[in-house]
């Protein structure tokens, strides 16, 4: 017993594995909780867009700032605003097919951020900590941003609980009650952009859409309730966190894949725990 | 927050004058014109693709119309919160995970307002609702768990806790067994009660006949509407249906090819 606590608490006496944990618990609940409208109205695919198109405007910032990491979060937050709203613009207007036109866009802007951070000679460092994450060196102030803009998002998703789940559900319903329809869906789409930026530096772009999409539909097998949904979601993305960072330390992985993998495996769990029942 | 017009009276609840929609260069609708007086039944029937459920869309105000005008009390669908438009079921997730008081509940988001939590009165009104369609036992189930008559059911009483008074349902009896359907419309007979105005997209001419007060012959155009006896002729059918349809020689007896194809009606968003 004394060995499994002193396994537990060893990882903490570490400033940055505290303030790692802390990011990926809050991280995790914000990404689940807004992952729930993702995984509802289908927009995994544009989730996983959005984190890939915000690359160049991260490389921008970088290259602007001569590497330091501290104002990425702002020019993260700016690009993937951008970004949400004008992809939403192409779905709803596009000549090609929505997917196609989606797929174009994001793979040319990651390109462009590729290529921009390329021109750095330690670049293949510095790529990898954008594509995958590096929540082990997430600074205090760092920490704060997280907290206040995942928790505005928090806000928001719970002050239009009832417009957000009616919209979700039968867009015409929303338009025949009058409900500011396309108002609501960009403020889902700006949702959805912040907490992508805020994601960033534990998960990373590559990686992204699992912090979106995997804890809640671990959740979606569960239950048949929304609010229910939100927050198993919420429960399982805060222990993928948890558990992620220790198999991170013992197993020396990286972290925001340790993360990633450990909610894979709860939703496949759930997944052979559904089927199992015969449900 | 939300915009609510005031009824006028001594206006029709629905008018609508010379309404011509068009989609990609084709006619949806063509230079629809007729109005309805408060309580009636009314049943459209046309084939497949003769533009109910497009006329449903403009008259709730989700489509705007091409030409010609749509008014509700004398003003625009887009102010009005007391159309209540009841989907085809095939167009609804059903794995949603949500329950039958909370579908009935969204009835009421646009009375509550942005930021406020329904009180007492939403929830009197949606018990209300429920025990008026009498599925009551079944607000906790999540909505996969019904059967189509009962999702149906559901769907009047979201209308009704939204204090509908024009409900528009596209083809609520599609894919119901006979007992299933009956109950829908002897629920629709006893909203009469309540003057609320139902328009109803149909394929079952006989019902149309036996339960509404006035047909509506939608092709496109408005092929005929009045009374089930005036509309129900084999010209009128046929001018309907086309080649479609076959009369039974003599008698107003009607075979139909073309029915109760779920879900492959023109949906255009």
């Amino acid at each position: 017993m004394t060995i499994l606590i002193n396994l537990l608490l060893q990882p903490l006496q570490y400033e940055f594995m505290q303030r790692g944990m802390l990011a990926a618990v809050l991280v995790g609940i914000v990404c689940a909780v807004v992952g729930t409208y993702v995984v509802l109205r289908g927009m995994a695919f544009f989730g996983d867009a959005l984190a890939h198109t915000i690359l160049p405007g991260i490389a921008l910032g970088y290259l602007v700032s001569g590497g330091a990491r501290d104002t990425l979060f702002w020019w993260a937050l700016g690009t993937s605003i951008v970004a949400a709203l004008g992809i939403g613009a192409i779905s709803k207007n596009s000549q090609i097919k929505e997917d196609t036109a989606i797929g174009i866009i994001f793979a040319g802007m990651f390109a462009l951020g590729i290529a921009l951070i390329s021109t750095v000679r330690s670049y293949a460092v510095d790529l990898s900590h954008f594509l995958f994450g590096d929540v082990l060196s997430v600074s205090t102030q760092s920490l704060w941003l997280i907290l206040i803009f995942g928790g505005l998002v928090l806000l928001i998703v719970f002050a239009f609980y009832k417009e957000f789940m009616t919209l979700s559900f039968d867009p015409i319903l929303a338009t025949t009650l009058r409900l500011p329809v396309s108002l609501l869906n960009n403020l889902l789409l700006t949702l959805i952009a912040v907490t992508v930026a805020v994601s960033l530096q534990t998960v990373g772009v590559a990686l992204m859409v699992a912090m979106l999409v995997t804890p809640a539909a671990t959740a979606y097998l569960l239950t048949h309730r929304l609010s229910h949904m939100m927050l198993i979601a919420a429960i399982f993305a805060s222990l993928s966190g948890i558990i992620g960072l220790y198999l991170s330390f013992y197993l020396s992985i990286a972290s925001g894949a340790a993360i990633v993998l450990t909610a894979t495996v709860f939703f496949m769990i759930a997944f052979g725990w559904k089927r199992l029942k015969g449900t | 927050m939300y915009p609510h017009t005031h009824h006028k009276t001594n206006q029709p609840i629905l008018d609508v004058s010379h309404l011509t929609m068009r989609y990609n260069g084709r006619v949806a609708l063509e230079d629809l014109t007729f109005h309805l007086h408060e309580g009636e039944r009314i049943a459209v029937v046309g084939p497949n693709g003769a533009g109910k459920s497009t006329l449903f869309k403009v008259v709730a105000g989700v489509l705007q119309p091409n030409i010609g005008e749509v008014n509700i009390y004398g003003s625009r669908p887009r102010g009005h919160l007391c159309i209540g438009y009841i989907p085809q079921r095939s167009q609804v997730d059903w794995t949603f995970p949500v329950s039958v008081a909370d579908v009935v509940m969204m009835g009421r988001s646009a009375k509550l307002g942005p930021l406020n939590w329904p009180h007492k009165k939403d929830w009197d009104f949606v018990n209300h609702a429920l025990e008026t369609v009498e599925i009551s036992n079944l607000a906790s189930r999540q909505i996969s768990q019904l059967s189509g008559g009962q999702q149906q059911r559901m769907f009047i009483a979201r209308a009704l806790a939204q204090e509908a008074e024009l409900m528009l349902m596209d083809e609520p009896l599609t894919g119901l067994d006979t007992p299933s359907q009956e109950g829908i419309l002897s629920l629709l007979d006893r909203l009469k009660k309540e003057n609320v105005t139902v328009m109803v997209a149909t394929h079952d001419l006989d019902q149309a006949a036996t339960h509404f007060d006035r047909i509506m012959l939608l092709n496109h155009r408005i092929v005929a509407f009045g009374n089930p006896d005036e509309v129900l002729h084999t010209d009128n059918l046929l001018k309907a249906y086309g080649g479609r349809l076959k009369p039974v020689d003599g008698q107003n007896i009607l075979n139909m090819d073309d029915c109760c194809d779920e879900g492959d009606d023109d949906h255009t968003h």
